[in-house]
């Protein structure tokens, strides 16, 4: 996904004297061909999360639109308050496009874990997430963040789905089991083990790698009485969303993502996908004991 | 580039702020800026009334938000905002608040409040400035010695001094409010970066004004403006 990033932004750079992109020594060196043909608008700050993101703001202000990048926790917490006030508060926009989250380089430890970044864009007003399954459903995205004015952030991953799902953030339905079935939707690279999961099980399968806005009016149409989220990011991250969308109905949910402890090993992202109950076994497993009926008396 | 701006009478400043002020007390970070805003909005800013969306007006960033009346006087006093506007200074229906909202209040570049976010902006908006051909505005970013204490300062002076952004200028003014102090003095740590500065007395206007004109066309520039401790 990364490399379909670059590539992309680095057409967009050619194609719109507008866009800017600021970086934070991450991926410099992908991008050194784009930064030697607009040396004025490939801006390379160093190790300085803070600036990159006031960088933006004022580029901003100026009229430009950045693309801001870097790995996820330093893109997103380290500089928060950036976000909401050199961002937001500003009236501006910007594109922010991370790497690393959840837990792609799980051996590099807590530090390069990142599993809370929706959620606190999810603090902030009006933003877009996108988080795309597969490499071929970047540029598109991306293409329609940076092509808008508000604020995106757009989150890539070493995770990925066996084939990409188009779509323009809207449920996509990728595997229907019949009206008043139970609905799991799966965020990003969780479809497939989702889809496996729940393979011999009655569930309607929709996907979307746009969680906000989370399509409700999508929701609210495929919806039963049982509802499953799964989710690449914090457990939960989404539920207020879908409690308030289904409100007025009598419902239950069930939230799966990436628990907040800190599990102190390293291992590889597919050993902390099985951690966090997230692979298909997992999965499956808390699918089938919340659609178990509940014992009577 | 900077010129004079025409001496054409405006109103005095100290009634205005006198009515900002509705009896209350105001704490010395109010006075020690008033000679800074005066020489800018009098002789250095190119920017009028009519010209806040000018995208070759000169930019003004206020970073030390907390220094607002003096702001919101000099703003009034030049016909920015409407003399009107002081009397209800952050009362509901205001839009002057105990700091600045660029969204609220014409003339105004940032929001600023919370310390250490102008200097991010302003080498932000030097950058945007020059990527789009723009080489007339000069952006001026006003702090508080105390202010840099905040850290994203010194990436932003780290990295605006070692790019030669050199249509920036910081005002630091320096009433020795920082917990620890700045031993060495405060110029020291844009020069050591880069900067040109000049270390001036913040209630001297010729001074002032020599200081802030005084950049070269290579390197940002710093004024330090020195006020009395507890003015």
């Amino acid at each position: 996904m990364r490399d379909t990033f670059v590539d992309t932004t680095t057409d967009l750079l050619a194609e719109d004297p507008r866009t800017a992109l600021v970086l934070a020594d991450i991926s410099a060196d992908a991008f050194a061909p784009a930064a030697r043909r607009h040396p004025d608008r490939v801006l390379n700050v160093g190790i300085r999360e803070q600036l990159m993101i006031g960088v933006a703001g004022g580029l901003a202000l100026t009229g430009l639109r950045p693309v801001v990048h870097s790995y996820a926790p330093f893109l997103v917490e380290r500089a928060y308050e950036q976000i909401k006030l050199d961002l937001d508060h500003q009236g501006v926009g910007a594109v922010l496009v991370s790497v690393g989250a959840s837990y792609d380089r799980a051996a590099a430890g807590r530090t390069h874990l990142c599993p809370a970044d929706v959620s606190l864009i999810d603090t902030l007003h009006g933003w877009t997430v996108r988080v795309p399954g597969h490499p071929a459903e970047v540029p598109a995205l991306l293409r329609t963040a940076v092509d808008g004015d508000g604020s995106a952030y757009l989150r890539l991953s070493t995770l990925r789905n066996d084939v990409p799902h188009g779509g323009d953030g809207a449920l996509v339905v990728v595997r229907d089991a019949g009206p008043g079935t139970p609905l799991l939707v799966a965020v990003g690279p969780t479809l497939d083990a989702a889809l496996a999961a729940v393979a011999d099980l009655p569930v309607t399968v929709a996907y979307t790698n746009r969680p906000r806005p989370f399509d409700t009016a999508g929701l609210r149409a495929l919806a039963g009485e049982a509802v499953i989220l799964v989710e690449p990011y914090l457990a939960g991250t989404s539920t207020r969303v879908l409690s308030a969308a289904l409100a007025d109905r009598p419902h239950r949910l069930l939230a799966l993502g990436v628990g907040r402890e800190d599990l102190r090993r390293y291992g590889t992202a597919d050993d902390h996908t099985r951690w966090h109950g997230l692979d298909p076994a997992g999965v499956r497993r808390s699918v089938v004991g919340f659609l178990r009926p509940a014992p009577v008396g | 580039m900077t010129t004079t701006a025409a001496t054409t009478a405006t109103p005095p400043v100290d009634p205005l702020l006198e009515r900002v002020r509705a009896g209350r007390e105001f704490g010395p970070n109010v006075h020690s800026t008033l000679d800074v805003l005066q020489v800018l909005y009098d002789r250095i800013l190119r920017i009028t009334p009519t010209t806040v969306d000018d995208p070759d007006r000169d930019r003004f960033l206020l970073s030390k938000g907390h220094a607002v009346a003096g702001y919101w006087a000099v703003l009034a006093a030049r016909g920015f905002i409407p003399a009107d506007w002081l009397d209800d200074q952050g009362g509901p229906a205001s839009r002057l608040g105990d700091h600045p909202d660029r969204l609220l209040v014409p003339g105004v570049e940032i929001g600023s409040g919370s310390l250490g976010h102008g200097l991010g902006l302003g080498v932000g908006t030097a950058l945007g400035l020059r990527a789009q051909g723009l080489t007339d505005p000069r952006v001026y970013v006003l702090l508080g010695d105390a202010e840099l204490d905040e850290g994203s300062n010194h990436e932003a002076i780290a990295y605006a001094g070692a790019t030669g952004l050199a249509s920036l200028t910081a005002i630091v003014v320096d009433n020795s409010s920082a917990t620890h102090g700045w031993p060495g003095g405060i110029a020291t740590r844009f020069t050591v970066n880069g900067w040109t500065a000049a270390t001036v007395d913040g209630r001297d206007h010729d001074a002032l004004h020599t200081a802030l004109t005084g950049q070269d066309e290579h390197r940002p520039h710093v004024v330090v403006a020195v006020v009395e401790s507890g003015e």
